[in-house]
């Protein structure tokens, strides 16, 4: 191959490269059960500062992407601040991540429903991206080493939540 | 004469002078509207331009850029704000920085690389030809080949 065609073979290889790049980087993967947790550093919703998912290892974390404007998160609040109010403590918490939406309107939804479990911003949808979510509301259980253990892409009710997410947890409230 | 020219001539380049002046800040002033801004910004979650996006989300988005609207906030100031709330993937247009400069970039050295190409293949093309033309006619086979062909000939000849 003569050095014309190979600077011409490699200039291509290169634009198909950068094509494949590009399409990687924008989709994600959906994690799975057995795969560790993304532990994205994100701000609170409220109060200032960042905080990621390694803050609560050691505990089951059942983390919560939802959005103000997404009308099944707004029928599954109340069940997990129920969830939160009955188990919630030194080895369980829910964790809210607010996803692709508006400070102001994620907040107004935290007073709306009485949320009282810590609440993260995700404006860019980049937490949401790294679990390879497609939309919202969709729920991790996570354990205390940081793996996930179950998973629901959609909106949680009481029910479904002690059929399928209590099983798990330690058996005192803590 | 001459002199009243050269001052009419004068206050009339002060007056395009100043006129020069005064536009940036005449368009700097221009309120903002959303359907302009709808035509830059996307909606996150849809994936398309906020101009063509009726989700619940796009309907947040527009009633916030209302809201900064009617606060008196330029064009920029929102696209500054939407991108403080929803991150640099809201702009239409890609960044002029880190991966997103490639948008730019890889059209116009894929241009360049095919001008180059083109030229070198244009004048490949054009020496080909004069030598062609300049060259003796007798680049036909020689010894063996030539006596087959002529051979071969003619079998054809009528």
């Amino acid at each position: 191959m003569s050095v014309r065609s190979s600077i011409a073979v490699l200039g291509v290889l290169a634009l198909v490269g950068l094509l494949v790049y590009g399409l990687v980087i924008k989709g994600g993967s959906r994690v799975a059960v057995g795969d560790p947790a993304p532990s994205t550093s994100l701000p609170r919703l409220e109060g200032g500062g960042e905080e990621s998912l390694a803050r609560y290892e050691g505990r089951w974390v059942l983390v919560n992407f939802w959005a103000s404007w997404c009308e099944p998160c707004k029928q599954e609040a109340p069940a997990l601040e129920e969830f939160q109010r009955q188990h919630g403590g030194a080895k369980f918490t829910v964790l809210g991540v607010d996803t692709r939406d508006l400070t102001d309107d994620g907040r107004e939804f935290v007073r709306e429903y009485g949320l009282s479990y810590p609440q993260l911003r995700d404006g860019d949808g980049g937490a949401a991206h790294d679990y390879g979510t497609t939309g919202v509301p969709e729920n991790f259980l996570v354990d205390p080493a940081g793996k996930v253990r179950w998973l629901l892409a959609g909106p949680v009710d009481e029910q479904y939540l002690e059929e399928q997410v209590e099983p798990f947890l330690p058996q005192e409230k803590s | 004469m001459r002199a009243a020219i050269s001052k009419a001539v004068g206050a009339w380049l002060a007056l395009v002078a100043m006129a020069a002046l005064a536009a940036p800040s005449a368009v700097a002033a221009e309120p903002a509207s959303l359907t302009e801004i709808e035509k830059q910004v996307m909606c996150p979650v849809c994936g398309t331009l906020l101009q063509l996006a009726e989700s619940p989300q796009a309907q947040r988005e527009k009633a916030f850029i209302q809201r900064l609207i009617a606060a008196g906030r330029t064009e920029a100031q929102i696209e500054d704000a939407l991108v403080a709330e929803y991150g640099t993937e809201v702009l239409a247009l890609p960044q002029d920085s880190g991966f997103s400069l490639s948008a730019y970039v890889v059209p116009i050295v894929a241009f360049l690389v095919a001008a180059v190409a083109l030229a070198f293949g244009v004048l490949r093309w054009r020496r080909a030809g004069n030598s062609g033309r300049a060259g003796p006619a007798s680049a036909g086979p020689k010894g063996d080949d030539a006596e087959r062909l002529d051979a071969d000939l003619a079998r054809y000849d009528l």
